[in-house]
């Protein structure tokens, strides 16, 4: 229990860091911090008022002690391009980047851990190498290279090779402009959306599981303790479940939790390249029309994602090994 | 050296030297000596989206095909691992560089220093190192020099974090108190015992830095935000494929291959690194 509390003022010490950064980091910025909280559209007695609104002329520490009770509050303050709240844009655009997220974090571990678990028990042969070779190269592609490469085969590729209709898959947007809006057909429609952006990020992420996978399932079957229920005929089936599973779980939480800031990241590149209106592409369209607010409410709840899926982590290890129960 | 000796043993390290000499080699000749200027833009409207493997109708051959505006891919592919190694490489380095003089300065200092260090690392780790890009990105104007920047300020947190807790570990070894006993000033300490014997995670993770270094950087170019056209880098050579992957899926997909085999070898070298010194 104590530890717990511990861990909570932890991350929230942590989460108001991360906030002061970004707070801090936009008054770094080159130029006047009015010139990018002030939409560029206003002329000089409007940019005037508004900074004095926003208490730019006022000393730093009279500044950030309003960010603070303003983000106390739960403001994020106003998007200049959409003139509406911070918190709204993001509550809008992030069930989407969660959806997508979290699916495809849900079918990276069952895949990145069966090919781990294959490598490992065929460690040393063709097979095992040939999965090495491929989960490291698309470990190491770039989210957007992959999202494209399913799109040329999904576009150019299934006009060229004769796809039939029902693997046509649709590689923009979250949903049919044209289809209908509600019922079983609407959600159809957003699952076959979905299949090109989930398997993108999953790709990428099973392909690292995997790796850790079998350098975890490589240790354990060399334990003595894995000989030892070899030694006295515990059947494979029941090594693998009872030895070699519960041992192999509670660094994979830990990594469970690490991998959810890669998936974010990827997931703004794969939002972009399929035109999904979650929180990357909200971010980089924020950039690009220097909506700065929207910029610095995304950081600020991705970091908190992030925080809170350590957190998780970090609650959850106990539960999975008794050793860490004090 | 004895460790890159070590290293070239092994299959993976073998190859990854050999991938990244083949690039390095392939930067520096293949745009020098190509027959068609990879910048300049000739007939676009004949030569453009040429496939791989063919002659275009000025008889010249494309390896890799043409892109939109008839330029050679390949040539162009390797125009841009100049910029995509060079700043992967640089980025890498000044951020490892960063980490071990604050991880060492936050363990030998201790105290206050610590404590900060430490808590801005933490806080910097909290948030995903592509969104503290972006919003870098988004605050300073593009380039070659802000990226490398921005790669720097964003990777040192993970070297400073190992090269503490390593400086920390070989603090407590009976050599450095005989030195400390032998009446050795403590920068000498520092730097002829503590920091030789707690380099060796910090250069494995620099290594494995420069790949993902690459990758970051092309990511930002494929978002308007990094290396800017008409100065190639893999990056934005992915993000002029886009618009024509439909049509032409060629130009989009192979500078990839370049991104993925440089990032591979990178990973494969780190690794063994890793290996090796572990034994």
């Amino acid at each position: 229990m104590r530890l717990l509390v511990r861990r909570l003022l932890d991350s929230a010490v942590l989460l108001w860091l991360v906030l002061t950064f970004t707070f801090l980091l936009l008054r770094a910025a080159p130029g006047d911090p009015a010139a990018l909280l002030i939409p560029p559209s206003a002329t000089a007695a409007d940019a005037a008022r508004a900074r004095a609104e926003l208490g730019l002329d006022r000393p730093l520490v009279v500044q950030y002690a309003r960010w603070a009770r303003d983000i106390l509050k739960g403001d994020l303050g106003q998007s200049f391009v959409q003139r509406r709240p911070v918190a709204q844009l993001l509550a809008g655009a992030l069930p989407v980047s969660l959806g997508l997220g979290l699916s495809s974090l849900a079918l990276t571990f069952l895949i990145g851990m069966a090919v781990g678990a294959v490598q490992a028990a065929r460690r040393d042969t063709a097979t095992d190498t040939v999965l090495t070779v491929l989960t490291t190269s698309v470990y190491a592609a770039p989210s957007y290279w992959l999202a494209l490469a399913l799109v040329a085969c999904f576009t150019y590729g299934a006009a060229r090779w004769r796809f039939p209709a029902v693997l046509r898959l649709p590689a923009f947007g979250i949903h049919d402009p044209a289809g209908t809006s509600s019922g079983f057909g609407a959600a159809v429609d957003v699952l076959r959306h979905a299949i090109l952006p989930v398997a993108t990020l999953t790709a990428i992420g099973a392909a690292g599981i995997a790796r850790y996978t079998r350098t975890i399932a490589v240790n354990l079957l060399r334990a003595d303790f894995v000989r030892t229920a070899r030694a006295k005929g515990v059947p494979g089936v029941t090594i693998y479940t009872r030895h070699v599973l519960s041992n192999a779980l509670p660094p994979l939480v830990v990594l469970f939790a690490l991998a959810l800031p890669g998936v974010l990241a990827g997931s703004v590149f794969v939002e972009v390249v399929f035109a999904w209106p979650g929180m990357g592409r909200l971010m980089v369209t924020a950039i690009f029309a220097r909506d700065y607010p929207v910029v610095m409410g995304a950081a600020a709840l991705y970091a908190a994602l992030v925080i809170l899926a350590n957190l998780a982590g970090d609650l959850a290890l106990p539960i999975l090994d008794p050793r860490r129960r004090a | 050296m004895n460790i890159s000796l070590r290293v070239s043993s092994t299959w993976r390290a073998r190859t990854a030297l050999i991938v990244l000499l083949a690039l390095i080699l392939g930067a520096l000749l293949v745009p020098a000596l190509a027959p068609t200027d990879p910048r300049a833009i000739g007939d676009a409207l004949a030569l453009r989206f040429n496939p791989p493997l063919t002659f275009d109708v000025e008889r010249h051959f494309h390896l890799l095909g043409t892109d939109g505006f008839g330029r050679d891919l390949f040539t162009r592919m390797m125009l841009a691992a100049r910029v995509s190694l060079l700043v992967g490489l640089a980025g890498a380095l000044l951020a490892g560089v960063v980490g071990i003089g604050v991880g060492a300065s936050a363990a030998w200092l201790g105290g206050w220093i610590d404590r900060v260090a430490m808590a801005v690392s933490d806080a910097l780790l909290a948030i995903p190192r592509l969104v503290l890009l972006l919003v870098c990105a988004s605050l300073w104007p593009p380039g070659v020099v802000m990226v490398v920047v921005v790669l720097m300020a964003t990777g040192w947190m993970g070297v400073a974090r190992l090269v503490r807790a390593e400086v920390l570990g070989v603090r407590a070894h009976a050599y450095v108190e005989s030195a400390r006993a032998l009446g050795a000033r403590p920068q000498r300490v520092l730097w002829r015992h503590l920091l030789p014997n707690a380099l060796g995670p910090a250069i494995v993770a620099i290594t494995l830095g420069v790949g993902s270094a690459i990758l970051l950087e092309s990511g930002l170019s494929f978002l308007g935000l990094g290396i800017q056209p008409p100065q190639p880098s893999w990056g934005n050579m992915i993000a002029d494929g886009r618009d024509a992957i439909v049509v032409a899926p060629w130009v989009a997909l192979a500078p990839g291959l370049a991104l993925i085999a440089t990032v591979v070898a990178c990973s494969f070298l780190g690794d063994e690194l890793g290996r090796t010194g572990n034994r």
